[in-house]
């Protein structure tokens, strides 16, 4: 039993140890290698037009849903005209991110992890170090770029259409004024709140990237490790965007107040 | 040109090579049998740094891989041209994109020159017009002959063939080991090829190699290793197996 519990803590470990390396590789080749430029500008597109559909659908209704649940909440002690901040707010420093970061690990994460585990069983890998070509060169890094990039901009989209939908369901269907509305809003949501969001976009961008083309670079033989690294990359990948968010959000707040 | 020196490789508890010597002058043909799971693809990896040893050295033009990073051994490699079992084409790509891919990567042609140097390369494997194809459209044979075009297409010093007949009809075998004999004559390139295919080893070898529980048990030109009365090789290469594998044991 506590050998047991002693063999996942050490493979645990080195798999951690693992993808150190491994991101300290894709730093390497980001800063002192040239870019792939036509696969990264064709994942830019993959990762950031294609997720277009999921990330507004996604933005659009978390910022509904908040707005009516804020706003049974204050009409109680009538201040109606509140509920478009706080679903300002929580948009632009929390939920934009984390939700836009959980829709992109699950529709390009899944993608990335099965692509380059597809090629790494299929020799695709082997072939290409074979031609004198390093793999997170020519594959991870315009990978991650695309993340990391693309991350931001469609977290910003996330938090415009929240407010927008929210302010819209505020406005039409829960009778709240709208002027007042969007003036508590303004006042209320700060620059601070829009930068702590990017911030986190950005770090979650590298987190998929680099998580999810290390699982596809590292898996298992045959169909069921292709599949297994499709479903660990998406897994790792949401839970570390969860559980980094927590302390990002203590660490920006502290960063970001005394700015 | 190419000294392999004691070389170990385990998988777990697997020890696949067991102190391999190998040593393949510039020019030469080998060939390496044995039967499957025996670490004949395991050898080759070790040969172009796909794998590092675990124990014992490769040394190549003089230079050993021992202690060299990814980066290192990348410009190593460009001597080598490496045909793999499933040819491993880029699948996303055309036949021109993974035929000129070497090229496109080391920045010195224009796409015209490419373009030139693709035509001529699948001119050579018998396979004009070919180029905006992609891999899936292609058969076997066809696929496993682009793999050969982008293998010798920036004209390396060594290509290392992972059994370049394995799972292909008679006659596209034959047509394969013809090409390889024509490529190795007429590029004047080192060639290592790994196969369980006998009669592909006797065209294709000029020196065959048999692995046997993880090292070299012969090393012998095609004539006198077919005529060998020794019962191991003599079982593998007429394909005779041990009698306490046919029979029945419940």
């Amino acid at each position: 039993m506590m050998a047991d519990a002693y063999q996942r803590i050490l493979s645990w470990v080195k798999g951690l140890g693992r993808l150190g390396l491994f991101t300290w590789e894709v730093i390497q080749s980001l800063v002192g290698e040239r870019l792939a430029g036509r696969i990264f500008l064709q994942q830019l597109y993959l990762i950031g037009v294609r997720s277009q559909t999921v990330v507004l659908v996604t933005g659009a209704f978390t910022g509904m849903v908040l707005t009516a649940q804020t706003y049974f909440q204050f009409h109680k002690v009538r201040i109606d005209t509140g509920s478009l901040a706080v679903v300002g707010i929580s948009m632009c420093s929390e939920l934009g991110p984390v939700l836009t970061g959980l829709m992109v690990a699950g529709r390009v994460g899944a993608a990335l992890a099965a692509e380059l585990g597809t090629m790494r069983v299929t020799e695709q890998l082997d072939a290409l170090r074979a031609l004198a070509t390093h793999p997170v060169d020519y594959l991870v890094v315009p990978r991650v770029l695309g993340t990391i990039i693309a991350m931001p901009l469609l977290t910003a989209e996330s938090m415009a259409i929240g407010i927008g939908a929210g302010y819209a369901v505020g406005a039409w269907f829960l009778d709240i004024d709208p002027t007042y509305s969007w003036h508590n809003m303004v006042r209320y949501t700060t620059v601070n709140d829009v930068l702590m969001g990017t911030i986190k976009a950005i770090i979650y961008g590298a987190m998929i990237g680099v998580i999810c083309c290390y699982k596809g670079m590292h898996c298992g033989e045959g169909a069921e490790g292709v599949g297994r690294a499709a479903t660990e990359a998406v897994v790792r990948s949401s839970i570390t965007i969860l559980i980094s968010n927590f302390f990002l959000t203590l660490a920006l707040n502290r960063i970001l107040e005394n700015e | 040109m190419i000294e392999v020196r004691e070389l170990h490789k385990r998988f777990g508890t697997q020890h696949v090579l067991r102190g391999i010597n190998l040593h393949v002058e510039k020019g030469e043909a080998v060939v390496i049998i044995g039967r499957s799971g025996c670490g004949k693809s395991i050898l080759l990896k070790h040969l172009i740094g796909l794998l590092p040893p675990e124990e014992g050295d490769v040394v190549v033009d003089g230079r050993s891989l021992k202690g060299l990073d990814e980066r290192q051994l990348l410009r190593m490699r460009q001597k080598f041209g490496m045909l793999f079992q499933s040819a491993a084409l880029f699948d996303s790509m055309t036949v021109a994109e993974n035929v000129g891919f070497a090229l496109r990567r080391a920045r010195r042609f224009s796409e015209q020159e490419i373009a030139r140097q693709v035509g001529e390369a699948l001119e050579m494997v018998e396979l004009p017009g070919t180029e905006s194809k992609k891999p899936s459209q292609l058969s076997g044979g066809m696929r496993k002959r682009v793999g050969l075009a982008r293998a010798i297409v920036y004209r390396p010093q060594i290509i290392l063939y992972d059994e370049p007949t394995t799972g292909l009809d008679p006659i596209m075998a034959d047509s394969i080991d013809r090409l390889i004999v024509r490529i190795c004559d007429r590029l004047k390139v080192t060639s290592i090829a790994v196969t369980h295919d006998m009669r592909s080893a006797a065209r294709i070898g000029r020196r065959i190699l048999m692995l046997e529980e993880g090292q070299i048990y012969i090393s012998a030109p095609p004539d006198e290793l077919f005529r060998s009365k020794d019962p191991v090789v003599h079982r593998f290469v007429h394909g005779i197996s041990e009698a306490r594998e046919q029979s029945f044991q419940p």
